[in-house]
């Protein structure tokens, strides 16, 4: 399977995406595979302060449940709130409409210490393998 | 345990990936876990209904002048009382009353067949082998039988022109020996998802055609296949028992609230006979309860659970309910708590969820019976 180009990613199997200043993020379509339908994502409020690589929120499928981390340190600007009454969304379209929260980073760079898809890949298959 | 080793795949592990199913491993076996989504899958089987590969399952035949007292020593429930074309839910007790696994019993003419968790296999043959008198034959029949699962509200109409007229108008829990396509097997009215269903067990090299033509003649009727991850969420719905989580070598079948399946007057004694006459005198220090949350957190298997502050037992399983769009759970209680309508509390992890002790099964416009 090919991921996004354009995209940065954590082990943990979350996406993270840079436009004008601000990431966007989401959980990737692997991990979307792994946890089965999503009936509900506990996102935290627009203003918390995340740190790098704890966790963010919980994502509850019918059978399994995952904490989301951050793949940035910043504040939350928004959440995804179409998420509260289609958590689908997430299986849907995990690189879309399915993104879960909105973060200014502390520091922009921070972001090119995340996997590049090429490497993010490679960590699938060696998971599939 | 087949866990340190490869996993060994069913007669229709080629159908699971042909359609797209994701394998993981299951009591060491290589299992669908879903096809095209748990959700979707659970509707199938609620409003039309699901294919379930359940070929990982153990079967034992037993036969011999001495079957019937054998079995009734080894098992809770009544064997003597089974008639032939008859099939019976058991547990099999230690003698300390622990559930060594819960089994189905199935009278033939000339022998009884065991159905036993794939994941017990190996224990159950040991601890089954280790009380055979003279006058019993045991064999384990696991490799060379198929089963599949065709379950569902509109499993009858699937079925029907490939297994004899009669297998229609089989009781719940009743059998017969017949064609299943070009197979010869066992057609069994039993299931565990809550709906109307058959189970068909019958030889391996037999497995394309019955998985084919079973799909061929379901899929207009909207028959799909469904895998563990539904199967799991049908059977919770239901309060069904999950050997490992429900019930396990430490509960008994009184705690599990299976006693209905425990027959402490029947005419041969049994083990565990003892220890559950005196839980049955003497009451019970725990139970087994089911709950469902307003909120959407999902209580997982081992969260331990709360009642006013104070630890009352864990969680043994629970899931996200697609049925009641809720989420709901089973778990042991001390007794005192165990009432419908007592407020708990279960930590899921920094968080506290509010559940509310119900009556099983959760779900109760299902089709079986």
């Amino acid at each position: 399977m090919s991921y996004p180009e354009d995209l940065r990613y954590t082990p943990e199997h979350e996406w993270a995406r840079l436009e004008n200043g601000v990431v966007t993020i989401g959980i990737t379509r692997y991990a979307t595979e792994q946890l089965g339908d999503v009936v509900f994502v506990e996102l935290p409020e627009v203003g918390r302060k995340l740190e790098a690589m704890k966790p963010f929120g919980v994502v509850e499928a019918v059978k399994t449940v995952s904490d989301l981390f951050a793949p940035v340190a910043g504040q939350v600007v928004e959440v995804n709130g179409a998420l509260t009454d289609n958590p689908a969304l997430v299986n849907q379209e995990p690189f879309g409409d399915g993104w879960m929260i909105r973060v200014k980073p502390d520091q922009a760079a921070d972001l090119q210490k995340l996997m590049s898809h090429s490497d993010y890949e490679r960590l699938i298959e060696e998971h599939q393998a | 345990m087949h866990s340190t080793t490869t996993p060994r795949r069913t007669p229709f592990y080629e159908f699971h990936v042909a359609a797209g199913g994701r394998l993981i491993d299951f009591a060491g076996f290589e299992m669908p876990v879903r096809y095209r989504g748990d959700v979707r899958e659970h509707q199938c089987v609620r409003t039309a209904a699901g294919l379930f590969d359940i070929s990982h399952m153990g079967e034992f035949e037993v036969s011999g002048p001495d079957a019937a007292p054998y079995l009734d020593s080894m098992v809770t429930n009544d064997v003597g009382a089974l008639e032939v074309g008859q099939a019976l839910y058991s547990p099999a007790c230690r003698p300390d009353g622990g559930i060594v696994d819960d089994l189905l019993v199935y009278r033939l003419p000339d022998r009884y067949m065991l159905v036993v968790n794939a994941s017990n296999i190996a224990k159950d043959f040991a601890w089954f082998e280790e009380h055979v008198p003279r006058g019993v034959t045991l064999l384990d029949r696991s490799d060379e039988t198929a089963l599949l699962a065709v379950q569902g509200p509109r499993a009858a109409e699937i079925v029907r022109g490939h297994v004899p007229d009669a297998a229609l108008d089989l009781g719940y829990y009743r059998f017969m020996i017949g064609r299943i396509f070009g197979a010869e097997g066992v057609i069994s009215r039993t299931g565990y998802t809550g709906e109307d269903g058959f189970e068909l067990y019958f030889h391996p090299r037999h497995a394309a055609e019955v998985w084919e033509g079973l799909l061929a003649a379901g899929a207009p009727l909207g028959l799909e296949p469904v895998g563990l991850g539904a199967r799991d969420t049908l059977r919770l719905e239901m309060g069904y028992m999950l050997y490992g989580n429900d019930i396990t070598d430490d509960t008994t079948p009184l705690e599990a609230g299976l006693g209905w399946t425990v027959k402490l007057g029947k005419a041969s004694k049994f083990l565990g006979q003892d220890v559950l006459f005196r839980q049955k005198s003497e009451g019970l220090a725990r139970r087994l309860v089911g709950f469902s949350l307003d909120g959407r957190r999902v209580p997982r298997h081992d969260m331990a659970i709360e009642c006013g502050g104070v630890g009352a037992g864990r969680v043994t399983s629970g899931t996200y309910s697609p049925s009641l769009e809720r989420p709901i759970g089973m778990g042991y209680v001390t007794a005192a708590i165990a009432k419908n309508g007592t407020a708990l509390e279960i930590l899921a992890g920094g968080t506290r969820l509010a559940a509310n002790v119900v009556a099983r099964p959760f779900y109760t416009r299902g089709t079986h019976r």
